[in-house]
């Protein structure tokens, strides 16, 4: 009871500081976005309060366990729903953006054009999406292979509602125009302070359940894991150290500025790529590809090799965003060598994930969940390929500032990171509600194709748009002048555009299959349907062959 | 210090003991799966994700 009073004080003096800012506040957003707070510590004390009720009421379908000797899953249960909720959330938003370039008049000012939506998507799709399934996957991952329960449990529970949060005033503040103007880095200072503070407390959980694991070994997965926690922890702080310009308002200065700023930026923007997207998500393969093959994973001192290539490679590859800039010329250099070399280490980790399929290959015939992993590898093998290429800096001067990029972080992230995402939801939804089954795996296969097919659209169509806008950026009349103007190069991308935005509708297709997948799945519901693999068998031809003239 | 006496220090020592600090705690890392006996050790590590399937 003394906890309880206490809990709900801290929740109460935190709503009345959040009010009075709000009073204080030196400009809108600010004032919103204390106003976000307010609610949710007011939310936060409602059911501080009405614990035991909440307890009972959500007993139905988020049980609360309280056997000891089982494993502490409800934040992985919240975690798998809110990574498809924000999924849907920001698949819907980049369909939307690609439906503006496509037609400007979906353009709808102040509030959702182009320039405030376009971080709304990549924030939802990297931080709320990928980031909840990192979260939720790392405490599934960490306890089952520590063999121990989750360290901290509240403080566990304190990571997911605080993320959740963090996600919240991060998208409202850029429908309002509070922006840092970086990059995968735009959430404002305080913003930015609520994620360290989130941030730390997702080390402490996730350390402090390998502190007191019961296997002696520390499986490969979590070395990942921990890779992607501490770094994107020393990245944020680093990329984020700027000065309030008032302490009630949501403007703030960078401490680097020019050249030393933009290097910064994409050391961090690199990073984020290498150990959010990679790292975190390489984890998730070590785990479920192995658990789903049935078989361990391929080589297992090659796992460790390329974690520590990895880890001592990309760190240096940032400088290859600034080709041909007011960065120094051995710096974009080293950047462009360390990205090439990259290429190694890359390949390292997807074929000892293609060669766990060794002896199973038929699994990608009957298994859609392992075509899911394997289509996920081959994106990954193929984006770590095209990645150092367009690092070279004669394949960056056409390639830069193009479509092109788009297109290959695309096939990067719906291809590797969606996939192998869908793959694991697939892997963890009948298993954390303890169903049989999944609802129907023949809506997986249509999720599958759907999302290929996406793919194959989105990454042609940028292809062609990225070296035609490069080419026609680049060409010089006999005159000595430049042939096209922008604007002609942009209406030249018409085609190109409306066919990455079909890309996208089937993508988002499958992700809306994959919803009323799951939903039915939690709902306990399972699909009569003809199983995926079957023989061919004809009871007709089933006998012996008789002589005619036998009888 | 000035500010260009730090940055000349840091870079020389960037390309010279750092870098061969570094580069000898990559190349130990990276043999350490290779000492004697880590074969079964790693088999043990690779395989015990299938011990126990108590979810839920």
């Amino acid at each position: 009871m003394e906890t309880v009073l206490t809990r709900a004080g801290i929740w109460l003096v935190i709503f009345i500081l959040a009010i009075a800012a709000m009073g204080a506040a030196a400009d809108d957003g600010f004032a919103v976005h204390m106003g976000i707070v307010a609610i949710a510590a007011l939310l936060a004390l409602g059911v501080t309060v009405t614990r035991t009720d909440y307890a009972a009421v959500a007993n139905g379908i988020i049980k609360a366990p309280a056997d000891p000797s089982r494993y502490d899953d409800d934040p992985v249960r919240w975690g798998v729903i809110a990574t498809v909720f924000w999924g849907m959330a920001g698949f819907a938003a980049g369909l939307f953006i690609a439906l503006q370039l496509a037609y400007p008049i979906l353009n709808l000012e102040p509030w959702f054009n182009f320039g405030r939506l376009r971080p709304l998507h990549t924030s939802a799709v990297i931080f709320a999406f990928g980031g909840n399934a990192l979260i939720a996957t790392s405490f599934y991952i960490v306890q089952r292979t520590c063999r121990a329960r989750l360290a901290f449990p509240g403080l566990a529970r304190f990571v997911f509602w605080g993320y959740q949060l963090f996600i919240v005033l991060a998208a409202t503040g850029y429908l309002m125009g509070v922006t840092q103007g970086k990059e995968y880095a735009e959430p404002e200072w305080y913003t930015d302070w609520w994620l360290t503070i989130v941030w730390v407390a997702y080390l402490a959980v996730f350390v402090g359940t390998i502190v007191k694991r019961s296997e002696p070994h520390i499986y490969v997965a979590n070395w990942f894991f921990l890779a992607f926690i501490l770094t994107v922890a020393m990245l944020h702080i680093v990329n984020n150290l700027d000065v309030p310009v008032s302490i009630t308002g949501s403007r703030s200065y960078p401490l680097f500025a020019g050249v030393q700023g933009a290097l910064v930026q994409w050391w961090y923007g690199h990073n984020a790529v290498g150990f959010f997207l990679t790292a975190g998500f390489l984890a998730m393969m070590y785990y479920f590809v192995p658990k789903q093959a049935e078989r361990p994973v391929y080589s297992y001192r090659l796992s460790i090799i390329h974690f520590w290539s990895l880890i001592f490679l990309y760190i240096w590859a940032g400088p290859h965003h600034l080709h041909y800039t007011a960065l120094p010329d051995w710096a974009q250099t080293l950047g462009m060598v360390f990205s090439v070399m990259l290429w190694m280490p890359s390949w390292g980790g997807m074929i000892n994930g293609l060669m766990t399929l060794n002896g199973a290959w038929d699994k990608v015939r009957t298994d859609p969940i392992i075509r899911m992993m394997v289509m996920s590898l081959a994106f990954y093998g193929m984006s770590t390929f095209e990645g150092p290429m367009m690092s070279v800096k004669s394949v960056n001067s056409l390639s830069h500032y193009t479509d092109w990029t788009i297109g290959h972080v695309h096939s990067g992230a719906l291809g590797w990171n969606g996939m192998i995402t869908f793959a694991a939801i697939y892997y963890l939804t009948p298993r954390l509600w303890n169903r049989e089954r999944l609802y129907s795996l023949r809506m997986v296969n249509w999720h599958f194709w759907l999302a290929t097919a996406g793919i194959v659209f989105y990454a042609a169509s940028m292809w062609v748009a990225g070296i035609t806008q490069g080419l026609m950026w680049r060409e010089y009349g006999a005159d000595g002048y430049l042939v096209n103007s922008f604007a002609e190069t942009v209406a030249a991308l018409h085609p190109m555009f409306v066919l990455r935005a079909f890309g996208g509708i089937l993508y988002l297709t499958g992700a809306v299959i994959m919803v009323v997948n799951v939903w039915a799945t939690i709902a306990g519901k399972l699909r009569t349907e003809k199983p995926m693999n079957d023989a061919a068998y004809d009871a007709e031809a089933d006998r012996p062959l008789v002589p005619a003239m036998a009888n | 210090m000035s500010d260009h006496s730090i940055y000349d220090m840091l870079r020389h020592l960037a390309d010279s003991w750092g870098l061969l600090i570094m580069m000898l705690a990559f190349l130990v890392l990276v043999a350490w799966p290779f000492r004697p006996g880590a074969r079964a050790k790693n088999e043990e590590a690779a395989t015990m994700i299938f011990k126990d399937e108590n979810d839920g």
